[in-house]
């Protein structure tokens, strides 16, 4: 689930809260948007590659929370690790012709 | 569009629902010169199961032998359901549109052979692309604007209603026809990017009268690291699985079903030892995802075993939709459904088509239910959305606002969970445990109507209404074939020689089953006009 928007990085563009699929993020007037519903987040990850500026990390962990600190988290290089890995920029997907997903499909093992 | 109070919109088509299949009919039946909005729950772009995921899809030439490859592949899985005329054609047409899309300009890689790689899509990426296609081609989009509600004229679809997440204001879209495209049902499992799909274009489609069919081919669930979201079961195909007692599971067969013997017994673990190094760095860089759960826990998958689970993926990859025809119609006039809301047997039989053939089949769908949804709104004349159109349901919530609305609605969706999510209630059926289902069940649904989706603290009324709905199809459908066959299993009665037929449900005070013949599917085309 969502874990950590940070106040340091975000930039109030609240494109968080446009992206989301399950509203999970809730604008505020004249301040930096906040996670008003975590228990509707899908830990689909995709708010992370909306978000332009890595403010937002998502634990893999779908069903419990995990207390994270941004410092560790940016130690570890974990803000904006899928967003970079996807080659999504600015909120937009820069990386689609990167996709070397068909290696999958090299050996026969693995037919569409 | 952003939230207004009190939104009315009128089109030639509303679509409901923006993935894939959304998308397509949108798309298409703007191309045709119809007014087309787009109603979607979450965001077109990141909603729905393909969007958090990367899908694979089947690029097949017309008369290639990938295409005669593709088409033996389904008859031999399809456990005799499978009509192969209706599979060629999605192929065709699946082809034809992924030729549009590299017309576009739409990123496919080129694998080291040189050649481009249409055959596997990441599905946020397809879906960036889709929505600014939509955008282009004149498509008004109602984003966080949940459905609840189909409009009726004189037995035929006539619009939608639903309500803005943000505000609660009710919107309203009068049309000449409607696409439903609103995703499968997996039940709130957890399963990747299933949050919104929660079976509510069965449940409106009922409402007005539509059948459904395969609901019992529902038993399909993914693999996914214990205590995660990220059900992307393809990466087992280069696994070692070990049992609870630690010993390496020799067994070869359907993954689902390996892990799913061995989860009764206790904890399984997995290792991605058999990917070699190239297909190692291939994953990484093609699915981030995949390592989302390992990279951010610290675990190596490649070499250190971790736990895996499985989460109910319903009738997202399942068989189990509204039953259409060939361009996309329902039963009723001006209803069309498309993608995994429609009923995928012609496509997929009696088991799971997995990402290929159902990512190719959203696309032939959707292209065929905006075309067809644009030609009946064309047939009706220019006063179609001026209809005196009136909610095609009555029974909506009778309760007034209380204090525990939110902790009742919570605790009828775990219920409705208990009776499906569970290995022995969808993956291994029985007789006596779906007769336990269905009364309970249906107790279930006398509580849910109770609520209203339109009263604060119920907002997820008619989620709840569309999951109990949706169970009570699963079960009487279940009910209704003494046999196993594709992903319907029965421990009671095993695989029979009984020539192929599919069942067909419906209902909702009543709830009714029944066998069907292959080809009983609603007319290829109804026109209000002829």
């Amino acid at each position: 689930m969502i874990e950590l928007l940070s106040a340091t990085r975000c930039i109030a563009c609240n494109l968080c809260v446009k992206a989301c699929p399950d509203h999970v993020f809730e604008a505020v007037e004249n301040s930096i948007p906040v996670i008003a519903r975590k228990e509707d987040c899908q830990t689909c990850f995709l708010c992370e590659l909306y978000c332009p500026v890595d403010a937002l990390y998502v634990s893999p962990l779908r069903d419990r929370d995990e207390p994270v600190s941004e410092a560790d988290l940016a130690d570890r290089g974990l803000l904006g690790s899928f967003r970079q890995r996807m080659g999504w920029d600015r909120a937009r997907p820069k990386g689609t012709h990167r996709d070397t997903s068909y290696r999958m499909f090299e050996d026969d093992k693995v037919k569409p | 569009m952003t939230a207004q109070a009190d939104t009315k919109l009128e089109a030639d088509v509303v679509v409901i629902g923006g993935g894939p299949a959304g998308c397509w009919a949108a798309l298409t039946a703007a191309e045709q010169g119809a007014r087309v909005v787009v109603v979607e729950k979450g965001y077109v772009g990141t909603s729905g199961a393909t969007a958090a995921g990367n899908t694979t899809i089947i690029d097949a030439a017309p008369g290639s032998v990938a295409q005669f490859e593709a088409l033996e592949r389904r008859r031999a899985r399809g456990a005799g359901l499978v009509e192969e005329d209706i599979v060629t054609r999605v192929l065709d047409e699946t082809h034809r549109q992924l030729d549009r899309l590299t017309d576009w300009g739409y990123g496919f890689p080129t694998s080291d052979n040189g050649l481009l790689f249409r055959g596997s899509m990441r599905g946020v990426d397809y879906l960036y692309f889709m929505r600014r296609k939509l955008l282009k081609a004149g498509v008004t989009i109602l984003d966080h604007a949940p459905a609840d509600t189909l409009l009726a004229h004189d037995g035929a679809a006539a619009g939608v209603s639903g309500w803005w997440r943000g505000s609660g204001e009710r919107w309203t879209v009068h049309a000449g026809a409607v696409v439903i495209a609103s995703g499968g049902c997996a039940f709130l499992s957890g399963a990747l990017g299933t949050h919104n799909l929660t079976g509510d274009g069965y449940l409106m489609a009922a409402e007005l009268g539509a059948r459904l069919a395969g609901m019992d081919f529902t038993g399909q669930y993914g693999i996914a690291p214990k205590g995660s979201s990220v059900t992307k079961g393809i990466v087992y195909f280069w696994a070692t699985l070990f049992d609870a007692d630690g010993n390496r599971i020799e067994e070869t067969g359907d993954r689902q079903e390996i892990v799913a013997r061995h989860l009764l017994r206790g904890p399984v673990r997995a290792v991605l030892d058999k990917a070699p190094e190239r297909l190692r760095e291939g994953m990484r860089h093609g699915q981030p995802n995949i390592f989302l759960p390992f990279d951010r826990q610290g675990i190596d998958p490649f070499t250190q075993p971790f736990e895996v689970t499985l989460l109910y993926e319903g009738t997202v990859r399942g068989v189990g939709g509204i039953l259409i025809g060939q361009d996309g119609a329902t039963d009723l006039p001006g209803l069309y459904a498309a993608g995994d809301a429609a009923a995928r047997e012609p496509m997929s039989g009696a088991t799971s088509g997995g990402g290929g053939p159902n990512a190719s089949w959203a696309l032939a769908t959707g292209v065929w239910a905006g075309g067809g949804a644009a030609r009946f709104a064309r047939s009706l004349g220019p006063l179609a959305t001026r209809r005196p159109a009136r909610a095609a349901t009555e029974t909506l919530g009778t309760n007034v606002a209380h204090a525990d609305a939110r902790a009742e609605i919570a605790g009828i969706i775990r219920a409705v969970q208990d009776e499906v999510l569970p290995l022995d209630r969808s993956f291994y059926r029985s007789g006596a445990r779906l007769a336990v289902s269905a009364r309970r069940l249906d107790d279930l649904w006398q509580a849910v109507r109770r609520f209203d989706g339109r009263l604060p603290g119920q907002e997820k009324a008619h989620e709840a209404a569309a999951m109990t709905a949706t169970a009570r199809w699963i079960v009487a459908s279940a009910q209704a074939r003494p046999e196993s066959r594709g992903i319907h299993r029965r421990e009671d009665a095993t695989s029979t020689g009984e020539p192929p037929r599919r069942i067909h449900s419906g209902g909702l005070g009543r709830v009714w089953s029944r066998w069907s013949h292959v080809t009983d599917r609603p007319p290829l085309e109804s026109l209000a006009a002829e």
